[in-house]
């Protein structure tokens, strides 16, 4: 009986090795949105590229995912093998060695083909530390007929007081119609992501080259009362509550007659299945002010991996995969060009295919081109990236920044309070931090 | 004396309950609506009521993507095993506690309940460190241990204020008759206290159900529960109201039955002393 018992045993964990050395299974943490949903249904033709490799999607909402993957990478819980994370993360992460360098994607990868400026917010020390799986930058969106019916045209890149002047044409609340929408609610990634290329294009800068914060200076007070004036009298009530799916929803509803934000969101609002206007949307690149340096963003969502994984070879494959050309053509293969995700390749703006389908693309492309997360304001910064500043203390900076000038905007705290309450509770942060 | 109630009273206050029930019922009756709707009419203001195409490709594309019954069977085992290890914990306590009692007994009942005022986040770390270095990160085990202790204050205050109610001169009755520490909390003070059990397990549970810190920081995809498979469906850029509120539908939909069903039994122990 017990030599039987024990073949089984036996039988059983040859069975287990077997079965473990024939599937690697790689855990992805990822974020929920179109594009990456969209890759969680392709995944078959990974796995039947390589067999011995399967999937588990862990997809969450942007802000857990943060805190998860950060907790995770942070503690080295090894919990996942291939981690979703934005430009923000990339550059401190990689400079903290918790990311695992991406030398091995495959010699058809064409890593020449990543956009420049995309590249280089991925990169550390020349090398890729994330491969971007899509790439946004910001641009005005705007009503194409509520701007013939008001004669208005468009010669050149707007000033924000030109798009001031289009807003109050344009401002027409009894008929549901606002000039402009802009996001108003507090957060690094939501109201500052904005504010903070309006400051560039009034040729402010979060820190000058002693990390000091310098919301004391002219062009910060110009840009908020600018922002303050523009969405507090010619946008839509209850702004300070509005994101990019408060202000997509408006846009799509056609209560906007501008609107300023992600260029990914320019495939929403053309989708007649999603917007009542979809006809009747052009876009143009973002407004400038004393200068256009900075003022317009650059974010990507990048897939990376976290050094305490013991699967980075599967991981490279599975990146190798799902940031590649032949992913492009995949997903165009299955879902149409306009579904391709964008920003990353330089070779999908050349792919006339693509350029029809999406009448957005060469907006996308100018505004992505145009942004340069090293020389983004007029001034020098001791700072990576155009709307944030890739340094740790940032998030909670940005966050606290972004309530305060968030409370102008309510009319709870005049400008002036609101730059001056930033100067300080910035400069106690950077202080306490250590970096003067 | 008791007061008569008027008509006029009884009618304004069934008209004030009803308005507070359906104030309160409101969201779940619109996320249910919403879930049939689509994605633009999720948003579309003004709000649509009922007269929009109602549609179940939101049901659809929600079984799709992720496997609700995985899910939601991680759900009942961490709801369940919670409410069943803490309830082992909890009778003796509170029994302790109740009936041979100390002078520090109250402020080790105002101590546990302390516990419950420190916010989660503060001990994230330490808790996610330990599980790394135990393997019990994404592990049914592991949560049950957390979502157990987490529970086990509300689970001993319950419990004590019903064993409060009850006379020690039964339990002295039933010593005297030769039951054993035992027996005595099994045959004599459990069946007595029934009804209160039955509530702090069912609060229990609902706790255990909706709890959405820790389950989702500590799971990935083996133990992920129902609040996982809920915040996998809001998103950062692009509609998703509609889904949202289909995935929010199918979490609440056991928990709402199970209360459906004994709010009776719930209403009952939460207002009620053990003995009458």
């Amino acid at each position: 009986m017990k030599r039987v018992m024990g073949a089984a045993l036996c039988a059983l964990l040859a069975g287990g090795i077997a079965h473990a050395n024939a599937e690697t299974k790689l855990t992805i943490a990822t974020v929920n949105n179109g594009d990456m949903i969209r890759m969680q249904k392709l995944t078959d033709d990974f796995t039947s590229k390589n067999p011995d490799i399967s999937l588990e999607w862990v997809t969450l909402e942007e802000n857990t995912l943060r805190q998860r993957v950060t907790t995770d990478i942070a503690t080295k819980g090894g919990q996942y093998d291939v981690m979703t994370i934005g430009t923000y993360e990339v550059p401190i992460w990689a400079e903290k060695g918790w990311l695992a360098p991406l030398d091995n994607l495959g010699s058809d990868y064409d890593v020449d083909d990543l956009m420049p400026a995309i590249r280089s917010a991925v990169s550390n020390d020349g090398n890729l530390y994330a491969a971007p799986f899509y790439g946004e930058s910001s641009m005005m969106m705007y009503r194409t007929d509520l701007f013939e019916e008001a004669g208005i045209e468009i010669n050149g890149r707007l000033t924000w007081d030109q798009t001031l002047e289009i807003a109050k044409k344009l401002h027409k609340p009894d008929e549901g119609v606002y000039g402009i929408c802009l996001r108003g609610k507090a957060g690094w990634g939501e109201n500052m992501a904005l504010i903070s290329t309006m400051g560039n294009a009034y040729g402010a800068r979060w820190f000058d080259e002693e990390w000091k914060p310098t919301f004391d200076g002219d062009a910060w007070k110009d840009a908020l009362e600018m922002y303050t004036n523009i969405l507090g009298n010619y946008g839509p009530p209850g702004a300070t509550s509005n994101g990019f799916n408060e202000n997509l929803s408006l846009f799509n509803s056609g209560k906007c007659g501008m609107w300023i934000d992600a260029t990914v969101a320019a495939s929403f609002v053309t989708n007649p299945k999603e917007s009542k206007v979809a006809d009747k949307v052009g876009f143009t690149e973002a407004p400038c002010a004393v200068t256009c340096t900075g003022a317009n963003w650059l974010w990507a969502w990048n897939l990376g991996i976290p050094m305490g994984s013991q699967k980075v070879e599967a991981a490279q494959k599975f990146i190798s995969w799902a940031t590649s050309k032949a992913y492009l053509e995949l997903v165009a293969s299955k879902e149409g060009w306009a579904n391709v995700p964008p920003g990353t390749r330089m070779s999908l703006y050349e792919n006339p295919k693509y350029l029809e389908a999406a009448p957005f693309a060469d907006e996308t492309l100018l505004a992505i081109d145009s942004a340069d997360p090293i020389n983004s304001t007029l001034e020098p910064k001791p700072y990576v990236g155009v709307q944030f500043a890739a340094i740790p203390e940032f998030q909670g900076i940005g966050t606290t920044v972004g309530q305060q000038f968030s409370a102008a905007l309510a009319g709870q705290m005049s400008v002036e309070q609101a730059l001056s309450a930033a100067q300080s509770s910035t400069d106690r942060t950077m202080r306490k931090a250590g970096y003067y | 004396m008791e007061k008569k109630q008027t008509p006029l009273g009884y009618v304004s206050f069934s008209v004030f309950a009803w308005i507070v029930g359906l104030l309160i019922f409101f969201p779940i009756f619109w996320m249910v609506l919403t879930s049939f709707k689509s994605e633009l009419e999720a948003v579309s203001i003004p709000p649509s009521f009922i007269s929009f195409d109602w549609t179940l490709e939101n049901y659809a594309e929600v079984q799709e993507r992720s496997n609700y019954f995985k899910f939601a069977m991680n759900s009942v085992i961490l709801a369940v095993g919670s409410t069943l290890v803490g309830l082992v914990f909890a009778v003796t306590c509170a029994w302790a506690m109740a009936f041979n009692p100390t002078k520090r007994t109250k402020d080790a009942l105002l101590w546990m309940l302390s516990t419950k005022m420190m916010p989660p986040v503060g001990v994230l770390v330490p808790i996610y460190l330990m599980f790394r270095d135990w393997g019990l990160l994404d592990t049914r085990f592991g949560l049950i241990m957390v979502l157990f202790l987490m529970n086990l204050p509300i689970m001993v205050w319950m419990l004590y204020t019903y064993f409060k109610e009850i006379p020690t001169d039964i339990l002295e009755a039933a010593r005297m008759d030769g039951a054993t520490l035992p027996k005595e909390i099994i045959f004599v003070l459990l069946p007595m206290a029934v009804p209160g059990i039955a509530s702090t397990m069912l609060l229990n549970v609902i706790l255990a159900w909706n709890e959405a810190f820790w389950t989702l920081n500590l799971t990935t995809s083996d133990a992920a529960p129902l609040t996982a498979f809920i915040a996998s469906y809001s998103s950062p850029e692009g509609l998703f109201w509609a889904k949202l509120s289909a995935a929010s539908t199918l979490a609440v939909a056991p928990i709402l039955v199970i209360g459906w069903f004994s709010q009776k039994q719930l209403v009952r122990g939460l207002t009620f002393g053990a003995v009458k």
